[in-house]
């Protein structure tokens, strides 16, 4: 009972064709989960807004305020506040996903193949993330400064051209890897010491990954505040 | 499958983990002696240096969470035994 609650699987997946394309089926649905979860929180905390806030809408602010300081901490006071609902986005959707992925048995439902689990532990949901956030550099910058954005690709000096085109590609490279690379040796450290002693000693581990995957929605979210900042400023 | 490339895979995988805990090893250690360092010298300071703490801790984990993904790689998605 607790060796099938505990195994893993790697590298299977629930594929659905869909328009000829084939996507991972259950990353969609937890994926889905997950939207649905964020919205149903958001648009119960303000449903109706009251001048002194009670209960949910209690929470719902500070978890704004904590989210538009992520923003206003590395975009600046007078730029970020168009960048507070993308960085939020992405912190909330991040946590809410890698808490859902830790906190709930998945394997209490079985499915045809692959295992439900975070989304954020299959490669292409953080792929999609980062790249995202590199759309969003882009944009941000050449809204802010026209073609004279480019001109960063030359500072400070031409030397540091290729570098400069490179960091473009390692960005979305390191973002996505870091987050996908955490959760997933989360789930395998967790699996494989629940393979070993069954009861009782994965739960310190366990804490720790809830904590680090907290931080790392944090970490994602904060650098592309950062890059966003970066290439605005 | 060639057993040469499986066995070399297995080793390159540890050694790939191993090698990439050393460096994010020694910077998280530095990083942590500084910040108790600033913590006894100004304890009011105590929520920014844990933050920035974490944050920066994170990052240096990163690294070695590269080597692991090139471990993964090896073990379960290895482009070499297929042929």
């Amino acid at each position: 009972m607790f060796f099938s609650l505990a195994a893993v699987e790697v590298g299977t997946h629930l594929y659905w064709e869909f328009a000829g394309l084939t996507v991972h089926g259950q990353v969609l649905l937890v994926t889905w989960l997950v939207i649905a979860i964020i919205l149903t929180i958001a648009v119960l905390g303000t449903l109706n807004l009251e001048q002194v806030p009670k209960g949910l809408q209690n929470f719902v602010e500070s978890v704004f305020e904590y989210v538009a300081g992520i923003a206003k901490d590395q975009i600046g006071e007078y730029e970020y506040r168009p960048w507070v609902p993308f960085v939020g986005t992405l912190f909330l959707f991040i946590f809410v996903a890698n808490w859902l992925g830790a906190l709930v048995p998945w394997k209490l439902i079985t499915l045809p193949e692959g295992e439900l689990a975070a989304p954020t532990n299959d490669i292409n949901t953080t792929v999609a993330l980062s790249l995202l956030t590199s759309i969003s550099y882009f944009y941000g910058g050449l809204k802010a400064k026209g073609l004279g954005f480019f001109a960063r690709y030359i500072s400070p000096t031409p030397i540091f051209l290729p570098i400069n085109i490179l960091e473009d590609f390692t960005k979305p490279l390191s973002l996505s890897f870091r987050l996908f690379g955490n959760i997933l040796a989360d789930e395998i450290v967790v699996s494989v010491l629940c393979l070993l002693v069954p009861l009782f000693i994965p739960l310190p581990v366990m804490v720790l990954g809830l904590f680090a995957s907290s931080v790392q929605a944090l970490v994602f979210s904060t650098l592309s505040a950062a890059y966003i900042g970066e290439s605005i400023e | 499958m060639n057993p040469i490339i499986s066995g070399a895979s297995v080793v390159a995988a540890g050694l790939a983990i191993g090698l990439a805990a050393i460096g994010p090893g020694i910077g998280q250690g530095t990083a942590a002696a500084q910040a108790v360092e600033g913590l006894a010298r100004q304890p009011e300071a105590e929520g920014k240096i844990r933050g920035t703490l974490l944050l920066s801790l994170a990052f240096m984990e990163s690294l070695t969470i590269y080597g692991l993904v090139v471990a993964l790689c090896l073990l379960f998605a290895n482009p070499f035994v297929g042929g």
